[in-house]
């Protein structure tokens, strides 16, 4: 295991989590495809903090990191999911393509 | 040329004299054109006559000073002329350091100070006569004015010290023409014939000012004293361009200033303008259109004439249209039968005759301005007595007149006057000037144009006679053919003292005011030439000929020829003979026979029809205007301007919002597309700036 | 109190009257026009003082010298980091525009009393623009003019969104489309002056003694003349003028054709020509080209024109085109011409516009067919508009002439073969300016009177108000018989009357006078 694998295994979850934000029509579904690639990132944090030329200095630096985004993600999800619930009672639906409010 | 004259109080009177002959009709234009004109318009004929009568009082002391100061002493003034006045109006800096000045002057020489009494003279009597003639007129109020307007700016012009002061007023004649001929605005061919008049008179006038800026600039000034001396001719006299392009700027700059005077003069194929200008009521003709405004454009030649003959192409175009035109015009005069128009012909032919004098160089210009001078006193004679016969059977038509002799006896034998001095019967007054352009043009050797004055002289009597049995002489054809008379003429012109008289022959009678300047006129129309030949051939030459270098040596040659009068005693003989014949063939059949005005149209139809046709200029005129320029110049350019120079805004616009309906296709408000937007901007620039550009 | 301060002045105290206009109620027609009328009455008073104050003492320029001599000079610091100055003065040319301009917002001021809706906006606006272009013409800094000549382009497009008539929005957007787009060639190509000058200055008088590179001038001269000429009315880009001017109302027409369209030609010849000279050689084939074809072309179209301000806007774009020509000949005599005919179309122009709104307000239209034998009827307005006509058509001792000579003079003298062939062109358009224009004031003001008007066309019901008398019956909602102008209207048609006759009978002091403002421009021209 190298800093190589590391980043092709997260270019692949971003680019899954990329195709699916683009393309799933369930809007739950787009949010998990939007967390894959928040964690494609903090994939990346751990990995430079463990391999990375710099982090002989703190490698403990990107872990924090990682750890402090993912409570920011949760914090995030818990906010997107009460939007997606309240528009769920809107709609009654999560069709992501019937959401074009942002169509003046 | 302007040198001071000794007498400086003398000169100083004749400067303001000068200005009195200019501001007197100028005077009567505004007075009454702002104020008097709308209050009475009796008031104000009577104030314009006044007037005009005040500046021939003005212009005959000037002439008299003149004669005293100038002529008198030929020592001191070689040239014969002398500047009153000549203010700057306007001076041009041209590049080379030459300044160029546009002057309002005052220059008198033999022609300038015949042109100022004949204009003073003949409108004087213009302004008489119209007093009886537009009494009945709503708009007698706006005549007066417009007529005085017009003496100020003709006069204006005959005293020109320079080209650009000739433009000046030669511009403003034209539009006093304008408002002359369409005084009855309300009459439509009024109006159409006053804008022919005046756009085709513009037509040559764009060629004049382009004749004058070449000459002016390649000459380095306007004033005539410079363009007639030697080294003007010299230094236009040179050769610009190559290959087709190539031209002489001496041909190319009187050949322009020329066609300003062709167009003036109404020279074929010019002259349309002239006979339709008969729209507008007759003193107008007399005055602008027969007597003093028409000859401008020979007035100009002759002006120019040192600088003309050394141009000697031009002088052949001057020639060729003089001379083509007299016979044309009077060709077509004989085949006429609207009063007006044949008078109209007829000052055609001669405007030709004058013209093509001049084209024969040396001699003939004293001969030309001595016609110009008969010629005013017997034409302006002629319109008068036709406005008079006009009013008395309330129509233009030879066909409605006939047997006037006992109901105008004073326009009758005045007529009869001035139909023999034009026609040129010793000893009226067209007999000698007449004589003198033909002696002159035979001198000279130019035998086509000599052919076409006899020619002319042959057919001036035939269709004048013509004109006056058909009038004066059998019965009075159609005193109820009101109704039949061509156009609207009728109903407007056929207007005045013999108002009461609708229902028959009835008692015509010749108003006083009326018939006194056609009297007046009859003295000089008979006299003239008697009197006149002789200062003519004295005074009436150009000074001095030995310092116009290679031209002048021509000129000088063919007064030497004419001056001996060498072998052409025959020459007034055989002109008589000539008109008399005409004036046979012509008493034979409307005198005699009785015949009708179209009679020669039984002997030969399809001339005679191409004549009443006017060898259907107007018709090629017409073709042109509205086939040619309408068609395929100002509707196709209309098109372009609406279709393609103002579409390009609108393609400009229409492919902006096309680019913004394309952009426009992702902004759909799907969070999906957006992002897909902004990852594959992320891509490209990304690969970008891998890729390293 | 020293003079330069009222050339300050000038555009101030518009500024300020539209800003108390809108402290004026809403209802007060009369009170709004009569307070306009007054401000711009002092305003004229102001420009006619400092010309006479000019005319006694003209500005001594130095011999030889290529800046330019000016007058009642005011010059501080505006944006200091910048180099930006509030830097005015006049010479002759752009004093005797200021007074063109002043004669022209007094007259529209007065032609404008029939505005009955929305007057407060309509006079509030006009001042703006009157403030726009006064600024502009005592600019001697290129950021203070710019800043001036966008300012008039604001109020130009809602008088004309607002107050205007036919398709007057597609007119103002159209209008300002193209005068931005002039507007943004300027701006590039100030900034292109202002950095390769090196001297950290907008000031015209400063630049004018830098000599800028020639690679710059080959692209710097034609995109600040282009921009400059579309303002001009240049042909091909004239388009906005035609449409502008026919929705416009009769004062802003009078307005944009008799002297927003100068500070175009103005600006050509202050900035691009007095800049870059280098360039305007270069260039002056190409814009003689465009000069001439506009002058023939406006001319040829305007002989189709069945609308009279389309007659008219064609019209000025041939004039304007003559105005072009002059600048392009670069010689003493063609630049003195442009600048006459800058005058001389100014005054001619609005004259004919306003008489143009004069007689709409009476017949209610504009197209000619619909019009005959208004002579009979208002003899005033008939005869001015002859006259106005006769100056268009260039009829000695009215205005145009006076311009024209020179124009056609600087053009035939020019060394250039272009020019004169360009400048033969010009003459013969002569002859076409004389058929539109005869044909329309035949076709209007001749012919049979209206009251014979059923001969005219039926069909148009826009014409009732001629035939009023005649169609009484049939047509009662344009009973309202034809009148002449009122006094108030002559007021307007007389002032601007006599001025294109004084200046027609007597050019050669103003001429003069150009003459000398030019002097720095050749000399710069001949360095």
């Amino acid at each position: 295991m190298n800093l190589t694998t590391c980043l092709m295994l997260s270019a692949a979850l971003f680019a899954i989590g990329a195709f699916g934000l683009v393309t799933r029509r369930n809007l739950i579904a787009a949010l998990m495809s939007l967390e894959l690639m928040v964690i494609a990132a903090l994939i990346n944090f751990i990995a430079f903090a463990r391999f990375g030329v710099h982090s002989a200095g703190h490698p403990e630096s990107g872990s924090v990191f990682a750890l402090f985004a993912v409570a920011v993600t949760a914090a995030e999800m818990a906010l997107a999911l009460a939007i997606v619930i309240a528009v769920h009672r809107q709609r009654k639906h999560l069709d992501v393509r019937e959401l074009d409010g942002l169509h003046g | 040329m302007a040198e001071a004259i000794g007498n400086g109080g003398v000169l100083g009177l004749m400067g303001m004299i000068g200005y009195g002959i200019l501001a007197l009709p100028f005077l009567s234009f505004l007075v009454n054109g702002l104020w008097l004109g709308r209050k009475s318009a009796k008031a104000s004929a009577w104030t314009a006559t006044l007037l005009m009568a005040m500046t021939l009082i003005l212009a005959v002391f000037l002439a008299l000073y003149y004669r005293g100061q100038v002529l008198m002493h030929p020592d001191a003034h070689p040239d014969r002329s002398l500047m009153l006045w000549d203010h700057s109006w306007m001076s041009f800096a041209l590049e080379p350091g030459t300044v160029l000045a546009a002057k309002f002057g005052f220059l008198l020489d033999p022609i300038s100070m015949m042109m100022v009494l004949v204009i003073s003279f003949i409108s004087f009597l213009v302004n008489l006569y119209s007093i009886g003639y537009m009494k009945d007129d709503k708009g007698a109020g706006r005549f007066f004015p417009l007529l005085a307007f017009f003496s100020f700016t003709m006069l204006g012009l005959v005293v020109s010290s320079n080209l650009a002061q000739t433009f000046f007023f030669w511009e403003l004649v034209g539009a006093a023409s304008y408002l002359l001929i369409g005084f009855w605005y309300a009459k439509p061919s009024a109006v159409a014939a006053s804008k022919k008049a005046f756009v085709l008179t513009r037509l040559a006038d764009a060629f004049f000012l382009m004749g004058l800026l070449v000459t002016g600039i390649v000459a380095g000034g306007f004033d005539f004293a410079r363009l007639n001396g030697p080294e003007a001719a010299d230094s236009l006299n040179h050769t610009v361009g190559g290959g087709i392009f190539a031209c002489n700027l001496l041909t190319l700059g009187t050949l322009g200033i020329y066609l300003g005077a062709w167009g003036k003069s109404a020279m074929f194929p010019f002259h349309v303008w002239l006979p339709d200008a008969m729209e507008g009521p007759t003193p107008v003709s007399s005055l602008i259109h027969s007597a003093t405004m028409v000859v401008a454009g020979v007035y100009l030649t002759a002006r120019l004439f040192p600088l003309f003959s050394a141009a000697e192409h031009t002088l052949r175009v001057v020639e060729f249209t003089g001379a083509f035109t007299a016979v044309f015009a009077a060709a077509i005069a004989c085949a006429q039968t609207d009063l007006k128009r044949i008078l109209a012909f007829s000052t055609l032919s001669q405007l030709g005759l004058m013209m093509f004098a001049l084209g024969t160089g040396g001699e003939a210009y004293t001969a030309s301005m001595f016609h110009i001078f008969t010629h005013a006193f017997f034409k302006c004679l002629l319109f008068l007595s036709a406005g008079v016969v006009i009013h008395a059977v309330h129509g233009n038509d030879v066909r409605d007149a006939g047997g006037l002799r006992k109901l105008l006896p004073r326009t009758y034998w005045s007529t009869l006057i001035a139909v023999l001095a034009i026609a040129g019967i010793f000893p009226f007054a067209g007999f000698f000037s007449k004589e003198e352009i033909l002696h002159a043009a035979f001198a000279s050797g130019r035998y086509g144009a000599f052919l076409a004055g006899l020619a002319t002289s042959a057919l001036t009597a035939f269709y004048m006679s013509r004109y006056f049995f058909l009038v004066f002489h059998g019965k009075r054809r159609g005193h109820a053919a009101l109704a039949t008379a061509p156009g609207a003429g009728a109903s407007h012109d056929g207007r005045g003292q013999a108002e009461s008289d609708s229902s028959g022959p009835g008692p015509i009678h010749e108003g006083f005011l009326m018939t006194l300047p056609i009297v007046i006129l009859a003295v000089p129309s008979a006299l003239a030439g008697w009197l006149g030949k002789d200062f003519f051939r004295a005074q009436m030459r150009l000074w001095p000929l030995d310092s116009m270098g290679e031209g002048a040596a021509g000129l000088s040659h063919g007064i030497h020829v004419a001056g001996g009068a060498s072998g052409a005693e025959w020459l007034p003989i055989v002109a008589t003979l000539l008109a008399v014949s005409g004036m046979a063939v012509s008493w034979y059949w409307y005198g005699m026979k009785n015949r009708g005005p179209g009679f020669p149209g039984r002997i030969a139809p399809a001339w005679y029809r191409v004549l009443a046709n006017k060898f259907y200029v107007d018709e090629a005129y017409l073709f042109l205007a509205k086939r040619v320029a309408g068609r395929w110049i100002a509707r196709p350019a209309d098109w372009i301007e609406r279709h393609i120079v103002n579409g390009a805004f609108d393609w400009v616009t229409g492919a902006l919002r096309g680019i913004a309906f394309l952009q426009s296709l992702f902004h759909n408000g799907q969070i999906q597309v957006y992002i897909f937007v902004a990852l594959t901007g992320l891509v490209v620039l990304a690969l970008t700036a891998g890729l390293g550009f | 109190m020293d003079a330069s301060w009222f050339l300050t002045a000038t555009w101030v105290l518009p500024l300020l009257s539209a800003a108390a206009l809108m402290a004026f109620p809403a209802e007060g027609q009369s009170a709004i026009k009569r307070f306009s009328l007054l401000a711009n009455g002092l305003n004229l008073a102001i420009i006619l003082g400092l010309f006479g104050l000019f005319l006694r003492n003209p500005p001594e320029a130095v011999s030889g010298s290529t800046a330019p001599a000016l007058a009642f000079v005011t010059d501080v610091a505006w944006f200091r980091d910048w180099g930006i100055r509030y830097h005015v003065g006049v010479d002759a040319i752009s004093l005797s525009l200021m007074l063109l301009a002043g004669i022209v917002v007094f007259c529209g001021t007065l032609a404008s009393w029939n505005v009955r809706d929305r007057t407060k906006e309509f006079f509030i606006l006009l001042q703006v623009l009157a403030a726009g272009v006064f600024g502009s013409f005592i600019a001697f800094d290129l950021f203070a003019f710019f800043v001036f000549n966008e300012l008039t382009l604001i109020p130009t497009y809602l008088l004309i969104g607002m107050f205007g008539s036919g398709r007057k929005e597609f007119a103002a957007m159209k209008l300002n489309l193209m005068l931005m787009g002039g507007s943004a060639l300027i701006l590039l190509g100030i900034l292109g002056l202002f950095i390769e000058s090196g001297k950290h200055t907008f000031d015209i008088v400063e630049l004018s003694q830098v000599h800028f590179d020639r690679d710059f001038q080959m692209w710097g001269f034609p995109v600040v003349f282009l921009g400059f000429a579309i303002l001009g009315n240049l042909f091909p880009f004239h388009i906005w003028s035609p449409d502008g001017h026919a929705s416009a109302p009769t004062a802003v027409s009078m307005f944009l054709a008799g002297v927003h369209m100068k500070l175009g030609s103005y600006g050509c010849l202050r900035i691009a020509i007095y800049l870059m000279p280098e360039g305007a050689r270069a260039w002056m084939d190409v814009f003689l080209v465009l000069a001439a074809a506009g002058v023939v072309w406006g001319g040829i179209v305007a002989v189709r024109q069945k609308d009279l301000k389309y007659l008219n806007a064609y019209s000025s774009v041939s004039h304007c085109g003559l105005v072009f020509l002059g600048l392009a000949v670069l010689n003493p005599v063609g630049l003195r011409g442009a600048v006459m005919q800058m005058l001389a179309h100014g005054l001619i122009t609005a004259a004919i516009f306003c008489l143009i709104g004069m007689i709409y307000a009476r017949t209610h239209t504009r197209r000619i067919p619909e019009m005959s034998g208004l002579m009979a009827r208002m003899p005033f307005l008939s005869v001015s508009f002859i006259i106005a006509g006769f100056a268009a058509l260039g009829l000695p001792g009215l205005a145009g002439f006076a311009a024209e000579l020179n124009v056609f003079l600087g053009g035939f003298s020019a060394d250039n073969p272009l020019a004169i062939v360009c400048s033969a062109f010009a003459v013969l358009s002569i002859v076409v300016t004389a058929i539109y224009v005869l044909r329309a004031t035949n076709a209007i003001l001749h012919g049979p009177p209206a009251t014979s008007s059923a001969a005219i066309s039926p069909a148009a019901t826009a014409s009732a108000a001629i035939a009023a008398t005649a169609a009484a019956p049939t047509a009662p909602a344009a009973t309202a018989a034809l009148t002449d102008a009122t006094w108030l209207e002559r007021v307007p048609v007389v002032l601007l009357l006599a001025c294109i006759i004084l200046m027609g009978l007597f050019p050669g002091r103003i001429a003069d006078l150009i003459d000398q403002a030019l002097v720095p421009i050749l000399n710069n021209l001949n360095r």
